[in-house]
């Protein structure tokens, strides 16, 4: 067994869960409610990609996959920014103003008709996103040791992401008022927040980080109609591993859910998924808290 | 919310002088458990159930075998809708106890039983197996209680499709049942289902009925109202979860029974736990009549979509996602509402008295749902 390959992938992997995991957490933290279509909309991120590059590909007549790729990149998330505040403002705050329990049954209901959607319109077969020669490219670090270019990309994009969803909830106006409204809606609409705008600002920042993560994930693995609810378990696993409500505590918890699974693997293919399981359950029973929960004034 | 906790206080007074409801020492109400006469109610249910049980003679063992998928999605409905829309525990992992209930029935068919003896076993089981898993869950709340359900199912799916014994992830067949005749075992499984069923609304009404409804019914209004005047929140909570456990099971087994195979992708499928969500959804959150309702309207909405493939998900996820959000006590809370009658009377009635001490026509409420004190009331 090669160890220091199995760490680093479990390493690089554990960004990737946390990257997803942060979306979650930043609903869950703003709205106190969970999005159970989180898994579903990142499938869904990866198959509009899958829709518009034939058309970049068309009008850029000389461009290879890779660049329409990347082109529909960087048109996915914007467009999941402004679904997400829409989205946000009409389906998601009715259901809130029903109670937790209609946000989540919605997202519930959700989360199967965009299954089952896809598996209409896309049928059951698997994709992934065609990044060129750089999916297979490595760092050789030393003998027998090679680190994929593209998990490092991935773990970089996390660290930037989840640090600039930190700087922002700490630093900004915006993300005081975010703090603000998580605290306590009606005082901050006393003092002049429309609770209604940063919620609606929450989701639009929570699903431009599902459509990042989903983009990621179809990059790194293949992915179907069906792959949704696995992808919102394990950013669900590493939320709750790491502490609920503390974003470096999501790193730590998807790093931790990382390695389980990369272990696991290296034993047997098929245990990669039941180890990073079996890690989360054995956390839940000694740990509930997590490892980093956050501090009362987070 | 004060208005719904003051209304538990006086519930929990009124329960504490159940056995003597009418007596002088009452004051201006007096109190019964239905507007109609309970009678009726209950010969109405005993005469459904003898046509339903009458069933198989009548029609084809086509027929039957649909009648049987709807009493499965029948009692696993109501069993969510015990942990939902009483305790207040959404769960999207109860697909662990249909498959569980199936695999406890293979187990047991593969040693010689006989399944039809497995099922009662099969509730056992899950009711036991819901013990510890109730454990783990519970640390969890709300939404992270409701995906980690999904954790352990799957963890439960992952471990079982690794035994070779039970058939690894191709499945096994189910023995015991190859020497009897097709159109027999249909109408044996079928009444089978019809008396499972049976038995868990049946329990589903008697619980709601005793003291743990009651304490439920304060639970789901304000989790800590209830625990401040002495409810015990956790055990009650835990009761519903195993009971609702032992009833799912039991519908998993008549599963694994009716298609005569068990495979683990498809017993532990999270679209069982999407079938009883969107059941009660239609039908309505915290009644018995809601989950009657809704499998009805789901099954039909099914039947009449089954050609289209995975449309019917996608056509019933939507009717699921407006009527949550526009109706959100379903239709029987609709039908109910308007017309102040229910067929299982789990909650109470208050009736003014009159200076000759008999009730007025209509009961005095303010809310005018006639319930001053109903399990229905949100």
């Amino acid at each position: 067994m090669n160890w220091p390959e199995i760490v680093i992938g479990g390493l690089l992997l554990g960004g990737l869960y946390a990257l997803f995991a942060s979306g979650l957490s930043l609903l869950f933290g703003t709205m106190g409610v969970i999005n159970l279509a989180h898994g579903d909309l990142a499938v869904v991120a990866g198959y509009l990609v899958i829709v518009l590059v034939p058309f970049l590909g068309a009008s850029t007549a000389y461009a290879p996959g890779a660049t329409a790729t990347l082109l529909a990149f960087a048109l996915v998330i914007p467009i999941f920014f402004v679904v997400g505040y829409v989205g946000q403002r009409t389906l998601i705050q009715s259901s809130l103003d029903r109670g937790p329990m209609t946000t989540l049954l919605v997202s519930f209901g959700l989360a199967v008709v965009i299954e089952n959607a896809l598996l209409v319109n896309f049928s059951a077969d698997s994709h992934s996103l065609d990044l060129g020669s750089f999916v297979y490219s490595s760092i050789r670090l030393s003998d027998g040791v090679s680190v994929g270019w593209l998990g490092v990309a991935i773990f970089l994009t996390a660290v930037v992401v989840l640090v600039g969803l930190q700087l922002l909830l700490s630093y900004t106006a915006l993300g005081r008022q975010i703090r603000a409204v998580a605290d306590d809606r009606e005082a901050a609409q006393l003092v002049g927040s429309d609770y209604r705008h940063v919620f609606g600002i929450a989701g639009a920042l929570a699903m431009a980080t599902v459509a990042i993560a989903g983009l990621a994930f179809g990059t790194y693995s293949s992915f179907g109609p069906a792959s949704g609810p696995a992808w919102l378990l394990f950013a669900f696993e590493a939320v709750v591993i790491g502490g609920l409500g503390s974003l470096w505590g999501t790193l730590l918890g998807g790093i931790v859910l990382g390695l389980a699974q990369s272990f696991g693997a290296a034993v047997d293919p098929s245990l990669g998924v039941l180890s990073g399981h079996l890690v989360f359950l054995a956390v839940l029973a000694f740990r509930p808290q997590g490892f980093l929960p956050a501090r009362a004034t987070a | 919310m004060t208005a719904t906790f003051g209304r538990i206080l006086a519930g929990m007074r009124i329960a504490s002088r159940l056995p003597r409801p009418t007596s002088p020492g009452s004051g201006a109400v007096r109190v019964t458990r239905s507007r109609l006469s309970a009678r009726w109610s209950r010969l109405f249910a005993v005469a459904v159930v003898a046509v339903m049980a009458y069933m198989p003679y009548a029609t084809d063992p086509g027929t039957t075998a649909v009648l049987i998928n709807f009493l499965i999605l029948l009692t696993m409905a109501a069993m969510w809708n015990l942990l939902a829309g009483y305790a207040g525990l959404i769960s999207v992992g109860q697909q662990a106890f249909v498959g569980l209930g199936a695999y406890t029935v293979l187990v047991l068919a593969q040693n010689g039983l006989s399944p039809f003896a497995a099922i009662p076993l099969a509730a056992i089981v899950c009711g036991v197996l819901a013990l510890p898993i109730s454990w783990l869950v519970f640390r969890l709340r709300g939404g992270y209680f409701a995906i980690a359900t999904w954790v352990v199912a799957d963890v439960l799916e992952l471990v079982i499709s690794r035994v070779p014994q039970l058939g690894g992830g191709t499945g096994a067949a189910l023995p015991g049942l190859f020497d009897i005749d097709p159109a027999w075992i249909t109408a044996y499984t079928y009444w089978a289902a019809l008396l499972v069923a049976v038995a868990a609304l049946g329990m589903m009404y008697l619980v709601l009925r005793s003291r743990v409804g009651l304490a439920l019914t304060a639970i789901r209004d304000n989790e800590v109202g209830a625990s401040s005047v002495g409810v015990r929140v956790g055990r009650t909570k835990r009761i519903v979860y195993t009971l609702s456990a032992a009833g799912t099971g039991a519908a998993g087994a008549l599963v694994a029974v009716s298609q005569l195979n068990v495979q683990a992708a498809s017993v532990f499928n999270v679209h069982w736990s999407a079938y009883m969500i969107f059941v009660v959804i239609i039908g309505g959150f915290g009644s018995i009549e809601g989950a009657i309702l809704g499998a009805i309207v789901f099954f039909s909405l099914q039947q009449a979509l089954s050609q289209y493939g995975a449309w019917y998900l996608i056509v019933l996820g939507t009717i699921a996602i407006v009527i949550a959000l526009w109706q959100p006590r379903g239709l029987w809370g609709a039908i109910s509402g308007r017309l102040h009658f229910s067929f299982f009377n789990t909650g109470y009635w208050l009736w003014p008295r009159t200076d000759a001490g008999e009730p007025e026509a209509t009961p005095a409420d303010a809310g005018g749902t006639g319930a001053a004190f109903a399990a229905e009331s949100k």
